[in-house]
C-alpha cells in the first residue's frame, strides 16, 4: 500500500482513516506542544519547567488535560448561553479544517487540493468568528477588549499574510501546496522569496497571538483576554486550537518556504524521511516562535496598527510589485532573488536603525548626564 | 463619589450608533496591581478617559500600632512596610528614635546598616526591574532574572540576619549581632552576580526595539509637576532633579560615601526605568566603599536603658527611602511609647498622581504607567 493510493480502495473509508490519524497525531502534537513550550520558555528564562509528572515531566501535558476534562465547567450568569458555549468550537474547528490541506509527505495528506493554498487562508480567517464570540458572549469587559482587539489584529495582518504568500505563489505558478512543495527540490523557496517569509513570519505571529503580538490575550493587562471567562474543557479547547494552529501554521510555512518534505533529499530517501523532514522543519519555526516569545515585550494596540498599515502592507504590495515585473518580462531568477534580499535587508536593516536611537546601553553608569552634588 | 457608571448614564445617547463609555475593574486582584490596589479605568474604546483608584486593602494600622507598643516592640511593623525592601524601613524607624532619644550608634554598625540598606534598595529595585518588564509585556523572562540576583540577595540577608524579608536585624543603639566571618568574600560574589544580573537585564529591556518603543516619551513629567505632585526618588530625579536625601540630608555615614546620582532628562516611563537601573550600579559602589572601610568594633552601643524612655521631644527623619522620601514623624511625651508616630510613604504621594499620568493614554499604557511607579502596597496603605 502507498500513502497516494485510498486505504483500502474505499474513498470515505481512506477520508475517514487519514482525519482520525491526524487528529489524533494532533492532539498528541498539541500535548507535546505545551509541553515543549513550558520546557523551552523554562530554559530561556533559568527555569527547570516540568519534572515531576514522568520522566522529564514528559507526561505533564497528560496530567494538565485530565486535569482539565474533570475541573468544572463554570458559565457566568451574564453570559450569552449558546454564543459562549460555541464559541471555543468554532475558533477549534477551522484549526483542523485546514488540516485537511496540508501536505505532510509527497502526495499524501488528508487530501491534495489544487487550491490548497487558497483553502488554507480561507478557512484560517474563520477563526476571528470564534474569537469575537467568546469576547462578546463572556459577558465580561476584559473578554470584550480583547475579542475585538484580536478582530482589529487578525483582518488588519491577513492582508499582508495572503499578499506574501501569493507573491510566492506568483513565482511558483500554482496555489497547490503539493505541487508547491515539489518545486523546491533544488533549492527552498526561502532563497528567493526571503522578504516574504519575514512578512509571513511577522504576521503570522500575529494570526497566532503570540509575543510580541499577544495583544487580544495580554496576561498583564487584559488577564487572558476572551477566553478570560472559559474553564475545563471549553478553556482547553481554546488552547488546543491555538497550539494546534500554531502547528499547521509552522507546517503551511515550512512547505511554502522551507522546502517542506522535498528538499533536502525528499525523492530520494522515502516517505519516512519526508515526514521527518516536515515535522523538523515545522518544529524549527515553532523553535522561532517559543524564543521571540521568550524575548520580547509586547506591542500596543495602536503601534500594532500601524506597523501592520505603514510598514508590511506597504512592503508586501512593493513584493507582489516586483515579482509581477520580473514574471512578465521573463528575468532570471537569480536575479529575483538577488533583489529580494536586498529588499529584505533594507526592510531590517531600517527596522534596526530604528532601534538603533534607543540610549545607549554601554556603560550605563556613565551614559546618563550626572549633576555634581556637593554633600551640603 | 457618584455610584452612577458611564455605562448606566445612556440619557446623553442619542441615535443609533453613539456610545457609552466603559468602565474596567482593575485589581485588587490583577496581575499588573502589584498586589492589592485597585484601580477602576473608565475607558472610551481603548482610551482612559477617568481612573479612580481605591486602597486600602492593606491596611494595617501602622502607626496606631507603634503609638501603642514599646519604641523597640514598634521595629517589626516598620519593616513590612515597604516589604521589599525591609532593612531601609526599619533603619529609618531605629534612626528616628536614635535621634529622638540621643542614642549614638558604634561606628562599624552604621557601616553594617548602610550595606545593608542598599542590599535592600538593590533588591527592590530589582522587583521593579523584572516586574515592570512583565508589566511591558516581556513573558516573565526579566521578572526570573532578577529574581535570580533576589534570591542571592535574600540568602545573604539571611545569612547575616537570620530572616529574609522581614529581618528584625537592627536595633535601637546599633544592630542585633555581627557580620558572620565569611560575610565580605560572600558580599563580593553577591556584588558580582548583581552586576551581571543588571547587565543581563539590561541587555533584555534596555536594548529591546518594543520596549523602548512602549516606554519612551510616555507621560513625561516636567520638574514643576514633579514637585507639585510630591514625587520624590527615582520618580522625581526622572524628571532631571538630583533630589537625593542621601545627599540632600545626609544621615548615619552617606556623607563619607562616593556615589553619583543618576537623572532623567524628561520624566518619561522610560527615564523612571532607567534611573532606577542606574541607581543599582551607585548602591553596588556603595556597597564595595562600605566593606573596605568597615572598621572593627561593637555593633551595639553599650549601656542602653532597658526600657527605652524619651521625655519630651518630637521630629522627622527624612530618610531615602527605595520608592523616594521615606520620612518618619516621630512626637514623643513621656514613657515608654511615642504619643505620635507618622510615616510619610513615598509610594502612596507617587500613586495620588496616577489619575493625572494615565488620564489619555491607552489601557495597556495605563498598566505601564502604573507599574513604574513601583508602589509597594505595604508602603501606600501602612
Amino acid at each position: 500500500m502507498t500513502f497516494g493510493e485510498p486505504f483500502f480502495g474505499l474513498s470515505w473509508l481512506d477520508a475517514i482513516i487519514r482525519i482520525l490519524i491526524i487528529v489524533l497525531v494532533m492532539t498528541i502534537v498539541v500535548v507535546y506542544l505545551t509541553y515543549g513550550e513550558r520546557k523551552v520558555v523554562a530554559r530561556f528564562q533559568m527555569r527547570l519547567g516540568p519534572t515531576r509528572t514522568g520522566p522529564l515531566g514528559l507526561l505533564q501535558g497528560f496530567a494538565d488535560a485530565i486535569k482539565l476534562l474533570i475541573k468544572e465547567d463554570i458559565r457566568p450568569r451574564n453570559a450569552d448561553r449558546w454564543v459562549f458555549e460555541f464559541a471555543p468550537f468554532l475558533t477549534f474547528i477551522p484549526v483542523f479544517l485546514v488540516l485537511v490541506a496540508l501536505p505532510f509527505a509527497r502526495d499524501w495528506g488528508v487530501r491534495n487540493l489544487a487550491l490548497g493554498m487558497f483553502f488554507v487562508f480561507a478557512v484560517l480567517g474563520l477563526n476571528i468568528v470564534g474569537v469575537l464570540m467568546a469576547g462578546l458572549g463572556s459577558g465580561n469587559k476584559y473578554a470584550l477588549l480583547g475579542g475585538v482587539r484580536a478582530a482589529a489584529q487578525m483582518i488588519s495582518y491577513e492582508i499582508p499574510l495572503v499578499v506574501a504568500l501569493l507573491a510566492v505563489a506568483m513565482v511558483a505558478g500554482t496555489l497547490d501546496l503539493n505541487a508547491i512543495v515539489s518545486m523546491q527540490d533544488a533549492r527552498p523557496f526561502i532563497l528567493i522569496q526571503p522578504l516574504a517569509f519575514v512578512i509571513f513570519f511577522t504576521a503570522m505571529l500575529s494570526e497566532l497571538h503570540r509575543a510580541p503580538f499577544d495583544i487580544p490575550v495580554a496576561e498583564s493587562e487584559i488577564v487572558g483576554g476572551y477566553f478570560v471567562e472559559y474553564s475545563g474543557i471549553r478553556w482547553s479547547m481554546f488552547q488546543l486550537a491555538e497550539y494546534a494552529s500554531m502547528w499547521a501554521f509552522s507546517i503551511f510555512g515550512a512547505a511554502i518556504f522551507l522546502g517542506g518534505w522535498q528538499f533536502p533529499f525528499g525523492d530520494d530517501w522515502g516517505w519516512g524521511w519526508q515526514l521527518a523532514l516536515t515535522l523538523i522543519k515545522s518544529l524549527i519555526m515553532i523553535l522561532l516562535i517559543f524564543w521571540v516569545r521568550a524575548t520580547l515585550p509586547r506591542l500596543r494596540m495602536d503601534q500594532l496598527m500601524s506597523f501592520c498599515w505603514k510598514a508590511l502592507i506597504e512592503v508586501s504590495f512593493a513584493l507582489l510589485l516586483v515579482n509581477g515585473l520580473f514574471l512578465f518580462y521573463g528575468w532570471p531568477e537569480p536575479i529575483l532573488a538577488a533583489v529580494n534580499w536586498v529588499g529584505t535587508i533594507a526592510f531590517l536593516g531600517g527596522i534596526y536603525l530604528r532601534a538603533a536611537r534607543k540610549p545607549s546601553t554601554k556603560d550605563l553608569v556613565g551614559s546618563y548626564k550626572h549633576v555634581e552634588v556637593s554633600n551640603s | 463619589m457618584s455610584t452612577t457608571w458611564p455605562e448606566e448614564n445612556t440619557t446623553t445617547t442619542t441615535g443609533d450608533l453613539d456610545t457609552v463609555d466603559m468602565t474596567i475593574n482593575v485589581g485588587p486582584q490583577h496581575p499588573a496591581t502589584h498586589g492589592v490596589f485597585r484601580m477602576v479605568l473608565t475607558v472610551d474604546g481603548e482610551l482612559v478617559v477617568d481612573c479612580e483608584p481605591y486602597i486600602g486593602y492593606l491596611h494595617r494600622g501602622l502607626e496606631k500600632l507603634s503609638e501603642n507598643a514599646d519604641y523597640r516592640q514598634a521595629m517589626g511593623w516598620w519593616d513590612r512596610t515597604d516589604y521589599l525592601a525591609g532593612m531601609c524601613c526599619e533603619g529609618a524607624y531605629v534612626m528616628a528614635v536614635e535621634k529622638l532619644a540621643d542614642i549614638e550608634v558604634p561606628e562599624r554598625a552604621e557601616y553594617i546598616r548602610v550595606m545593608m540598606m542598599e542590599l535592600s534598595r538593590i533588591n527592590s529595585h530589582f522587583m521593579f526591574l523584572g516586574a515592570f518588564g512583565a508589566d511591558v509585556g516581556s513573558f516573565g523572562t526579566s521578572f526570573t532574572y532578577a529574581w535570580r540576583e533576589r534570591e542571592r540577595i535574600y540568602d545573604l540577608i539571611e545569612e547575616v540576619s537570620g530572616d529574609r524579608m522581614f529581618p528584625t536585624y537592627f536595633r535601637i543603639g546599633g544592630v542585633t549581632m555581627d557580620l558572620p566571618d565569611n560575610f565580605e568574600s560572600r558580599c563580593r560574589w553577591v556584588l558580582a552576580s548583581i552586576r551581571q544580573g543588571l547587565e543581563d537585564l539590561d541587555g533584555l529591556l534596555t536594548g529591546n526595539e518594543v520596549f523602548v518603543e512602549r516606554c519612551q516619551g510616555l507621560t513625561p513629567v516636567t520638574p514643576e509637576q514633579a514637585i507639585a505632585w510630591g514625587f520624590t526618588g527615582p520618580m522625581l530625579r526622572a524628571t532631571g532633579l538630583p533630589w537625593d536625601i542621601r545627599k540632600a540630608e545626609p544621615y548615619s555615614i552617606y556623607p563619607k560615601l562616593d556615589f553619583e546620582i543618576p537623572v532623567g532628562n524628561q520624566g518619561d516611563v522610560f527615564d523612571r526605568f532607567h534611573v532606577r537601573l542606574a541607581e543599582c550600579y551607585q548602591s553596588v559602589r556603595i556597597i564595595e566603599q562600605c566593606l573596605e572601610n568597615i572598621p572593627p568594633g561593637r555593633v551595639l552601643a553599650p549601656k542602653l536603658p532597658k526600657t527605652l524612655r524619651i521625655d519630651e521631644g518630637e521630629l522627622y527623619l527624612p530618610t531615602e527611602g527605595t520608592k523616594g522620601e521615606y520620612g518618619v514623624f516621630l512626637m514623643a511625651k513621656g514613657g515608654a511609647q511615642p504619643y505620635r508616630a507618622k510615616l510619610r510613604s513615598p509610594s502612596f504621594c507617587n500613586l495620588s498622581a496616577l489619575k493625572d499620568l494615565v488620564v489619555g493614554s491607552y489601557v495597556a499604557d495605563a498598566i505601564v504607567i502604573l507599574g513604574s511607579l513601583d508602589i509597594v502596597l505595604g508602603e501606600v496603605d501602612k
